[in-house]
């Protein structure tokens, strides 16, 4: 205890170490397995184009996923991002009717989700409410206008150069999505592992009230990340709405729980304060190869949802129940 | 009468609880080896040692939250295991801890009786029977509390009196206080002091864990003093001095607890005016000078630490004006504070000083982090140089910047947290009760380090409401009483008399 000269080491573990036994690596022998399985399951799987075409099956959720991420970890949580998908659509439906092209549908949909965004941002964090009821409200209130625009019209005629964002390939078999969702990945991981940002973020989801004593202004932060899910969506809403051809008020109905769920699979702490991006795009893959590997089997889609349930649920109850059964 | 059932204090009675030869190893740790504890009937045994001496693991030994991994738990001299906490509580043993669990949305007696309350027909509970019953425990303690007043309206220290009349709801044999004083005012001291005195006349055997050597040797009639997780000594409290105790806990001699001090002021730093705030302090005024250490004395509930937090940002005051080093001070939120100079070590270091499940390093830089990264890209080798350069400074204990702060002791994680604001480069430091729950040793070290700090220029504002520590360190002494300012004393006005006197108004 008592050496008068004390040297105290930066780390024990290096952070490779660290990795390797991490929610990350479990969760990667879990993706392989998964690959595997699937390949023998069926003959259609180990095909390039099916399997481009499965990964549409995640990017776009995956793109909300990432900031969401960063909301969950620093204790808060956005359920209103499918229907900023439903409006942003609708507002670039209403667009075009008005004749706006390509590069002006792109602002729109971006525009609509930042203020979507803005909008939760600013009754959290100014009016200090609950972020889980303030977006549970706005979850209505937002699909609810793109109802009351659409009743149950449809909105088409995108300009044909507006397909690519969802349609597009950049080369061969790679999507344009599937490289905005990389780009988009690596952009949060940096934000979230690189930067001052991100520390603040874990900080204030460890502790809101330490972050603010340490100087930390919690509710900037908290407000750039209401803005960013809402950004994501906006983008999630181009990518989609882009691939449909067309936008209903229905569209993207449900994916709050898929987002939150891609999320919690990548082992973000539903309460805050722990998580990292590759832990997400992890997630993603799994939920995508799920999901695909089904279909091929013709399986519906309601049994998906149970697969899907029972897989979130799996995967985290597995290593506690380990962890017990080892005591 | 009870004071029938006196027993003497000297009275060779056999103990009622004893622990014999009790090992305890967590992983990496030996908490506790082969420690030897005596609790006699009538008696307060008083448990002295420095934090990390295994104090808190004999309480949760004693009331079975921990099993030893060897050793002897006797009562009555026959030896018992608890396997769980109510075994304990069955056997007569009940604890006041530091923070004692308490529900807020519950009434009084509800908490008191949770877990074991009256029942009635049909096994459902008898409110009547546990209102009168709780009204009886609380006037026995002389608590001027409603039972049926839900806890969260009740004040802090009527809230330990629940905590208290909880404890003593079962019918105790030994009571287990654990710095019970430590969120109490000096009257509501006083009253613990004579709750401990009846108790004592009940026959109950009690163990009293305090760091402050007037309340051991105020109330207690034995010692007991442990000094890292091993049994150093044990006695009557009447044949040892407070240097023997002291020596006792550290192993060597610490003669001088304070250090001594020949401040050097300089100029003005930070000229506070007019200060309002429209429940909790008002019109607070008063400056303070480079080199300065500026003592802020009051009761618990006075405002200190209210306009503390206001004057960092917290909280905005509705009106007053803050001046640093001349230039009038737009202070909106801590960051604004730190931004021009003024850091804050608050009291919760847990909830407030630290973020405790980050690692030591994350925690000292979080305030610097603009100066450690490069455009907003953290530099983790900056961040370790900046870390390493502030907690050797302090002396810091652990066993890597990457451990989480709350592995750490009381001592060591607010060293980080004082780390943590020094290394922002403060020009006024404000330290909120800096060695309340330390030991004695961290507490020598974190005065001699303030008095350093103020050696070096920075301006320092310490609230304490320990006479000793304020008489000790501060060079001027501001006295508050509800919220405003009761009394500026320095040099000869500084004694212990004047501060209590304006602290309380009489």
């Amino acid at each position: 205890m008592s050496q008068s000269e004390r040297i105290i080491v930066d780390r024990l573990q290096s952070p490779a170490e660290r990795y390797l036994k991490s929610w990350e690596s479990l969760l990667l022998l879990v993706a392989v397995a998964i690959f595997i399985a699937n390949s023998f399951a069926s003959p259609y799987f180990l095909n390039a184009w099916n399997l481009s075409d499965a990964t549409f099956n995640f990017t776009e959720k995956a793109m909300i996923a990432f900031a969401m991420a960063l909301l969950i970890i620093s204790g808060e949580i956005d359920l209103s991002v499918a229907s900023i998908i439903a409006l942003a659509s609708t507002a670039m439906g209403a667009a075009v009717q008005m004749g706006v092209g390509t590069p002006g549908l792109i602002m729109v949909g971006l525009g609509t989700g930042l203020l979507c965004g803005a909008f939760n941002g600013f009754l959290v964090t100014r009016l200090g409410l609950p972020s889980i009821v303030v977006t549970i409200g706005t979850m209505s209130l937002f699909r609810g206008i793109s109802y009351i625009v659409l009743g149950d019209q449809a909105y088409r005629g995108y300009p044909s150069d507006f397909a690519f964002f969802g349609q597009g390939y950049v080369w061969w078999v790679i999507s344009f999505e599937f490289v905005l969702f990389a780009i988009i990945a690596v952009i949060f991981a940096i934000l979230l592992h690189k930067t001052n940002f991100g520390r603040a973020v874990y900080a204030i989801g460890n502790n809101p009230t330490g972050a603010l004593f340490s100087g930390i202004r919690v509710p900037r932060v908290k407000f750039i990340l209401f803005l960013l899910t809402g950004l994501m969506s906006g983008v999630a809403a181009i990518c989609l709405t882009s691939r449909l051809g067309s936008t209903r008020p229905s569209i993207a109905f449900g994916w709050e729980l898929e987002v939150v769920t891609m999320v919690v699979l990548g082992g973000v702490n539903i309460l805050g304060g722990s998580g990292s991006i590759p832990g997400v795009v992890i997630a993603a893959f799994v939920m995508g190869l799920v999901t695909f590997g089904l279909g091929l089997l013709n399986v519906p889609g309601i049994v998906m949802s149970i697969v899907i349930g029972a897989l979130l649920i799996g995967v985290i109850a597995l290593p506690r129940l380990w962890e017990k059964w080892r005591r | 009468m009870q004071a029938e059932n006196h027993i003497p204090t000297g009275f060779q009675s056999a103990p009622v609880m004893a622990l014999d030869g009790i090992t305890k190893t967590f992983p990496g740790v030996k908490a506790l080896s082969d420690v030897a504890l005596k609790l006699y009937p009538g008696e307060v045994t008083a448990l002295i040692g420095e934090n990390g001496a295994g104090k808190s693991t004999v309480v949760k030994i004693l009331t079975g939250i921990y099993q030893p991994d060897g050793g002897a738990i006797r009562v009555d001299g026959n030896p018992v295991v608890f396997p769980t906490a109510q075994d304990a509580a069955d056997a007569g043993i009940t604890a006041i801890h530091q923070e004692t669990v308490l529900f807020d949305e519950l009434s009084a007696a509800e908490n008191i009786f949770l877990g074991h309350a009256p029942r009635g027909k049909f096994g459902l509970i008898d409110w009547a029977e546990m209102e009168r019953r709780s009204r009886a425990i609380l006037d026995s303690i002389g608590a001027e509390i409603d039972p049926m007043a839900k806890l969260r309206d009740l004040g802090i220290a009527n809230k330990h009196l629940v905590a208290i009349a909880r404890a003593l709801s079962i019918d105790a044999r030994v009571v287990i206080m654990d710095e019970p004083t430590a969120a109490l005012s000096h009257k509501e001291i006083h009253e613990l002091y004579e709750l401990v005195e009846k108790l004592k006349s009940q026959g109950k055997a009690i163990l009293f864990i305090s760091h402050k050597f007037d309340e051991i040797f105020r109330i207690a009639d034995r010692f007991t003093v442990f000094r890292d997780g091993q049994f150093i000594g044990d006695g009557k409290i009447s044949d040892v001095t407070e240097a023997d105790l002291v020596k006792m806990m550290v192993g060597r001699d610490v003669s001088q607890i304070f250090p001594d001090r020949t401040p050097v002021i300089g100029n003005e730093v930070l000229r506070v005016e007019g200060y309002n705030h429209p429940t909790e302090f008002a019109d607070i005024s008063f400056d303070l000078k480079r080199g300065e250490i500026l003592g802020f004395y009051g009761l618990v509930g006075a405002g200190r630490s209210e306009f503390m937090q206001s004057l960092f940002g917290i909280t905005r005051p509705a009106s007053g004006t803050a001046t640093i080093d001349g230039t009038a001070a737009q202070i909106r939120s801590p960051a604004d504070a730190v931004a021009s100079g003024i850091v804050y070590v608050p009291e919760d270091r847990g909830k407030q000083g630290a973020i405790t499940a980050l690692p030591i390093f994350q925690n000292v830089t979080l305030p610097s982090l603009a100066r450690t990264s490069r455009h907003g890209f953290i530099q983790l080798a900056e961040e370790f140089k900046l870390a390493r350069e502030y907690t050797s400074r302090l002396d810091l204990r652990a066993a890597s910047l990457d451990t989480p702060v709350g592995n750490l002791s009381g001592g060591n994680q607010q060293k980080v947290v004082i780390a943590k604001w020094l290394a922002t480069q403060p020009k006024v430091i404000i330290l909120d009760e800096p060695t309340k729950g330390i030991d004695i040793g961290s507490k020598a070290a974190v005065h001699e380090f303030m008095a350093e700090l103020a050696q070096q220029g920075l301006a320092v504002i310490m609230v304490s409401s320990e006479i000793p520590e304020i008489l000790g360190m501060s060079d001027r002494v501001i006295v508050m009483r509800e919220g405003r300012i009761a009394a500026k004393l320095s040099g000869e006005e500084l004694t212990p008399e004047t501060l209590v006197r304006n602290a309380a108004g009489i």
